[in-house]
């Protein structure tokens, strides 16, 4: 239940997450893309390592909305089908917790596509 | 003599001149300080509603018409065409201009390519080997973002040091008849590559190859600075053009003297223009800017002789993804007014 | 001119360096926590709707939010504002999952001109399809060594 502090943190955490970013991007040459690779693996990483939730449940949205929690919840996911499937559920339960962001993402975008053209 | 030292072309042993000039601009490149030079500015980059890249297939052809009924002449007059673009394979050009079915030949020295062609077609004229040939280049933003970066809409933050590709094209019709605008001298330039590997760099990339080209051009003709009324760059930005003073003063070129040199990339556009970042790019910047600004200039007489060295980066979109630098290559065109004093 | 040599390229990069404008990155770290953290708050309102309104329990309510999340990023990419407003949030708007969202859309829109297969279908994840690749590949190694860890 998100009381008014998961609010503050919310904001705090989220922005600080896009802060890491902002300073990779301007300070390496790394490229977005690269950036958002390695902020999904890092999501991975700590989800793997059971820091991740924990971070959700105090933080909310502000863990849960960056593209670290992506790799969290693809971590989240093989691991739980592992433990209910033995190893190779690690193969087939990557997607099982992402595929609303997936999917959604594919149709919007298709929609987007149907339905607007770039201005440049 | 036709040759001049090592990389320069004299032609006014048999003058060539530039009998018609036509220039067709973007949105933003109408909105900006060189708006009321242009022929025509576009109300929308996206013409009818079609592709991007149809749409500068469209600008190309609507530049060459320009520059035929400024020269009063139709296509069947014309006996070749020299021209270029950004786009994979030139298809701006070759697409472009077809419909007026002559003989054409396009080049490619990506935004150092309205040079080129310059260079290419005033040879032909002079030589004799055609009477009159139109030589020009397109540009679109959103067709060079596609192709070498991203999605038009996809939101990636560049940095301060990026170029906004000029939307438009320029084209010059080119002959022996008398005209008050003469094509003096073309230099070919050569590949400098001094190390810059950021495609967000160009500025930096390109400054070496105008500063060789153009001191080239002044050894080969034997001129100095004070000879130019302006030397203008094509596309090196702000940022570029800053570089290229510092390595000009570095080669003994004095202060007073770099005063005479602008890039037609940082006139195009006003700073406050939204994201036009270190200036305008793109291989319609020097000619829409050249045909329309700078003639300007020496068609009412407050320059006599001018110097356009346009600079290309010489990239494509997976030599940077293989980590080679980027070399960039300048070429450079004497315009004068011989028919004033 | 013979080509440049190595101390000439090095001369030459120290004169880019100290002529070309920085990154300003105090401002943009700025700008990009102060966005970053507004998205998040949004969406961590649009999460608590869900859990009043919709009688989502609060560890399913994360998947609608990304959704409706992902929705509005579509609409601000489809209308042509994203890209300006990332020049300015920078990480800020790429860093949340909107960004994702912005490089699917972007891409979907920018190659419907080459058609609904070659066009939109192939060109769809060009952007975003790093994150997807090495977002699975990470998650394959993390979950294997812990199941072999937790198991061994």
């Amino acid at each position: 239940m998100a009381t008014w502090t998961t609010f503050v943190w919310a904001f705090l955490v989220g922005g600080g997450i896009c802060a890491i970013g902002q300073v990779l991007m301007d300070s390496t040459k790394l490229t977005p893309g690269h950036i958002m690779s390695l902020l999904v693996v890092a999501g991975a990483v700590l989800g793997g390592l059971d820091l991740y939730d924990p971070l959700v449940k105090f933080a909310g949205a502000g863990a849960s909305v960056p593209i670290t929690s992506f790799g969290n919840s693809l971590v989240q996911g093989a691991i739980a089908e592992a433990q209910r499937d033995g190893w190779i559920g690690v193969l087939t339960g990557i997607f099982e917790v992402t595929s609303a962001g997936i999917s959604s993402a594919i149709v919007f975008a298709f929609l987007a596509a149907a339905l607007a053209k770039p201005k440049g | 003599m036709s040759r001049l030292g090592r990389a320069t072309w004299d032609f006014q042993s048999t003058p060539v001149y530039v009998e018609g000039y036509g220039t067709v601009a973007g949105q933003l490149e109408g909105k900006g300080p060189l708006g009321a030079d242009f022929d025509l500015v576009l109300e929308n980059d996206r013409i009818d509603d079609d592709t991007w890249e149809h749409s500068e297939q469209r600008m190309f052809a609507k530049a060459v018409q320009l520059a035929m009924t400024t020269a009063n002449v139709t296509a069947e007059q014309i006996d070749v065409l020299v021209g270029a673009d950004l786009n994979a394979q030139l298809t701006a050009f070759y697409l472009g201009t077809r419909a007026f079915a002559r003989p054409s030949l396009g080049v490619y020295s990506a935004c150092a390519s309205i040079c080129e062609s310059l260079a290419v077609a005033g040879l032909l004229v002079h030589t004799g080997h055609v009477d009159r040939a139109v030589a020009g280049t397109s540009s679109h933003t959103s067709t060079a973002e596609r192709q070498f970066r991203y999605p038009t809409e996809y939101g990636a933050q560049k940095p301060p040091t990026a170029q906004r590709t000029v939307t438009g094209s320029g084209a010059v019709v080119l002959g022996t008849s008398v005209h008050p605008i003469q094509v003096t001298h073309a230099t070919v330039g050569t590949v400098v590559d001094y190390g810059i590997a950021s495609p967000w760099e160009m500025g930096a990339a390109m400054a070496p190859a105008a500063c060789d080209t153009i001191l080239q051009h002044l050894s080969d003709t034997g001129r100095s600075v004070k000879d130019y009324d302006l030397i203008a760059t094509g596309d090196l930005g702000h940022v570029g053009l800053k570089l290229l003073k510092e390595l000009l003063a570095e080669k003994g070129v004095p202060q007073p003297e770099l005063r005479t040199f602008v890039d037609c990339g940082a006139m195009i556009y006003d700073p406050n223009q939204p994201e036009v970042f270190s200036g305008g790019s793109g291989g319609a910047c020097c000619s829409i800017v050249t045909f329309s600004h700078l003639f300007r200039k020496l068609l009412n007489g407050e320059c006599r002789r001018i110097l356009v060295s346009a600079t290309g980066a010489l990239l494509s979109t997976v030599s940077v993804q293989q980590k080679d630098s980027i070399p960039s290559v300048s070429h450079a065109i004497a315009f004068e007014r011989k028919d004033v004093q | 001119m013979a080509m440049a040599s190595e101390a000439d390229k090095r001369r030459y990069r120290e004169l880019v360096k100290r002529e070309q404008p920085g990154r300003r990155i105090v401002r943009n770290t700025i700008r990009a926590f102060v966005v970053g953290g507004l998205i998040c708050e949004i969406g961590q309102c649009v999460q608590s709707m869900f859990i009043r309104f919709a009688h989502f329990k609060p560890t399913e309510a994360g998947n609608p939010t990304v959704a409706v999340m992902i929705f509005l990023s579509v609409v601000c990419t489809a209308l042509g504002v994203y890209d300006r407003f990332a020049q300015w949030a920078g990480a800020g708007s790429a860093v949340p999952v909107t960004g994702f969202a912005n490089t699917m859309s972007s891409a979907a829109m920018e190659h419907r001109s080459e058609g609904w297969v070659s066009g939109v279908g192939s060109n769809m994840f060009k952007v975003a399809g790093p994150v997807i690749v090495y977002g699975v590949v990470s998650a394959f190694f993390v979950a294997m060594i812990r199941y072999l860890v937790t198991h061994l």
